[in-house]
């Protein structure tokens, strides 16, 4: 099970990422951001960082680099894509999932440990979950309240898969931290999966997210 | 010709804007009492070309596919003869 870890530059949890995958018994491999074809993965993680500066928008820059197009590529073929962080933004940008990420209500960095509620388990990453699960998960970021147009299409189609709960630490609608397409392969997040691994980190809850790569 | 173009970038009416509510919140701890604050990203450049309505139509390409994002930001675009344009910078 080879997945891709894709770098822009300022990406900056590449390596957590990596790390993460080798816990999860799945073989990371990093790709630059000027790949033009990933057909030999079965599967994709977008990193969190900083892509480009985060300049004119969170993942602006990012959204029309030659891997974004490979990326498009290997969803066609039903290959699952994870978002994490500045990945989610990505790919709110792309139009891969629906809506976007952007200021936080109150805007400042916000890095936390919250409790997350899965929604749906129909996506890879979710189906070692139980519906509304509550797991323990770390937020980092400034850009992170979810936005979208409507709100009830996106429950209509099942496309919610986390949401913050007992508290919305970025005024994000509905509390919502975790999206996916339609079909629940991409899926975008805010939370930080990959820091949540190991107990010695204060929890072992993101794991689940990279053995949703296992068939 | 050169052409001066400028883009207004604005958060669509109903969007929440923190760092206008912030910069609001700020002017009222030095005591000014202002409403309706907003922010617009404004981004100025150049381009060489004969068809002002060519520009104008790239220009919004433009928008479209990196510089706004549809889902919250409006956009104004002027696109001036630089013969024409009063801009001192």
């Amino acid at each position: 099970m080879k997945i891709g870890i894709i770098r822009f530059p300022g990406t900056n949890c590449d390596r957590d990422v990596f790390y993460a995958c080798k816990l999860a018994e799945v073989t990371p491999e990093y790709i630059w951001w000027n790949t033009e074809n990933l057909t030999d993965y079965d599967g994709i993680i977008i990193p969190g960082g900083f892509s480009y500066g985060d300049y004119l928008r969170a993942g602006a820059m990012a959204s029309i680099t030659p891997v974004i197009d490979a990326i498009k590529q290997l969803v066609k073929e039903e290959k699952p894509v994870l978002g994490i962080c500045n990945g989610a933004q990505i790919l709110g940008e792309v139009d891969l999932v629906p809506g976007v990420f952007i200021t936080n209500e109150i805007p400042k960095f916000n890095c936390e440990w919250v409790d997350l509620k899965v929604v749906n388990t129909r996506t890879p990453f979710t189906k070692n979950f139980e519906k509304n699960q509550t797991v323990k998960i770390p937020i980092a970021h400034a850009e992170g309240r979810f936005y979208c147009e409507d709100i009830e299409l996106l429950k209509d189609q099942d496309q919610i898969v986390l949401q913050f709960k007992d508290k919305n630490p970025n005024g994000s609608i509905d509390a919502i931290t975790g999206v996916c397409d339609e079909s629940g392969l991409v899926c975008a997040m805010m939370p930080h999966p990959e820091r949540a691994c190991e107990e010695i980190l204060g929890s072992s809850d993101g794991l689940n997210f990279f053995k949703g790569f296992l068939k | 010709m050169i052409f001066d173009i400028e883009v207004k970038i604005f958060l669509k009416e109903e969007m929440l804007n923190p760092e206008a509510t912030t910069i609001e919140r700020s002017l009222d701890l030095l005591g000014y009492k202002v409403k309706n604050t907003k922010t617009i990203d404004i981004i100025k450049f150049q381009m060489d070309g004969k068809d002002i309505e060519k520009i104008r139509e790239s220009v919004v390409d433009m928008c479209e596919r990196l510089l706004c994002n549809p889902v919250i930001h409006n956009y104004k675009i002027s696109v001036i003869p630089q013969e024409y344009s009063f801009n001192g910078d």
